[in-house]
């Protein structure tokens, strides 16, 4: 899959029930398939489809992708800091091809 | 009254004539024509794409490469304030050289590494790494053993060229702030390469940006990496003045 490299960003901790911002840029050609390339030939379409991210085993956000998403996608999203615990980011690109990054948010009482 | 005039219009001729033919303006980043989203991308670190860019260039610095078994990192250790003095002669073969042909150089003669493409994602990514490690300095002053490509580079931006018939300085000091179509023309400025272009929704060189440029004005544009880019990126690194290197910068 031509997820080269990844980029997310975590708070290093956060304080339980506060709303903490997650955020993520990948890079990826998300490849429209409508362009034709200089000799006049189709470019293949090649995007991503899915984006989900899971807190604590729970979704906290899912993204579906089409062809008019822009190349490299950045999401940014909020959730309910609760407990420490794992924070699953999957990417899905059309052949299904599935790259997961996990990160820890830790999380301290107030 | 009228002394003082003639006395202010001789400081503004004067210092526009030190500062490179930008006319009476000071050298002004690209940055400060674009909108206020673009500029919000540029400065954030983590949401600039051209940031994909200098990670990547980051891993390629410290993986060794080609029969040499070395890193970039085993030779040079601290990067900072490198890509100010870019483009410049390199000692070895005498030519005058962009930070990419000199990766490119370091490539194949000290690595003993398989060339890597001008315009490749792993020339952009180092050039981005390296780049990024002279973000807030200035340009460093030209020397005088460059005077020669210094001024076949400033040739080149004031001939005019293609069937528009344009010089550079038609767009970049004759019309700045005008609109080209849906983009602010800038004064023209090289202080962000590699950048992270909307348009090409990926990071691209300055010697892209002139092929583009030329293409514009239907010009028969030079290659990438060509020696007449390079001396254009040297007369252009002159003409910044004091601007401070924003690599990588994010232009629409």
């Amino acid at each position: 899959m031509a997820l080269i490299n990844t980029r997310i960003s975590v708070p290093t901790q956060a304080q339980a029930n506060t709303l903490v911002e997650i955020k993520t840029l990948v890079s990826h050609p998300m490849e429209s398939g409508y362009r034709i390339d200089y000799m006049g030939e189709m470019i293949p379409r090649n995007i991503l489809t899915r984006f989900t991210c899971e807190y604590l085993g729970q979704p906290v956000i899912e993204a579906e992708f089409g062809p008019g998403i822009a190349a490299n996608p950045f999401m940014a999203f909020n959730l309910l800091a609760t407990t420490t615990g794992e924070l699953v980011f999957t990417w899905t690109d059309q052949h299904g091809e599935v790259s997961t990054e996990t990160r820890t948010l830790l999380v301290v009482d107030p | 009254m009228r002394s003082h005039g003639l006395l202010l219009l001789a400081a503004v001729w004067l210092s526009a004539s030190l500062s490179g033919h930008l006319g009476a303006a000071e050298p002004r980043s690209g940055y400060a024509f674009q909108s206020s989203d673009t500029q919000t991308l540029q400065d954030d670190d983590f949401q600039n794409p051209g940031m994909l860019w200098v990670d990547q260039g980051e891993v390629l610095f410290q993986t060794a490469a080609g029969g040499s078994g070395k890193a970039c990192v085993d030779c040079h250790k601290d990067m900072q304030g490198v890509a100010r003095s870019f483009p410049q002669r390199n000692p070895d073969t005498g030519q005058l050289m962009s930070l990419t042909q000199q990766i490119q150089h370091c490539r194949t003669t000290h690595q003993q590494a398989t060339p890597i493409r001008y315009e490749s994602t792993p020339a952009l990514a180092l050039s981005a790494y390296i780049g990024y490690q002279s973000t807030g300095l200035p340009f460093a002053p030209v020397p005088a053993s460059l005077a020669i490509e210094l001024e076949r580079g400033e040739a080149y931006y004031y001939q005019r060229k293609g069937q528009l018939n344009l010089g550079c300085q038609h767009c970049h000091e004759d019309s700045v702030g005008e609109m080209l179509r849906g983009d602010k023309i800038s004064q023209g400025h090289g202080n962000g390469y590699p950048i992270y272009r909307l348009e090409w929704q990926s990071a691209g060189s300055l010697h892209r940006r002139l092929r583009s440029c030329d293409i514009g004005v239907r010009a028969q544009p030079h290659q990438l990496g060509s020696q007449t880019y390079t001396e254009v990126e040297l007369f252009l690194r002159q003409r910044a003045g004091s601007l401070p290197l924003e690599v990588p910068a994010v232009r629409r």
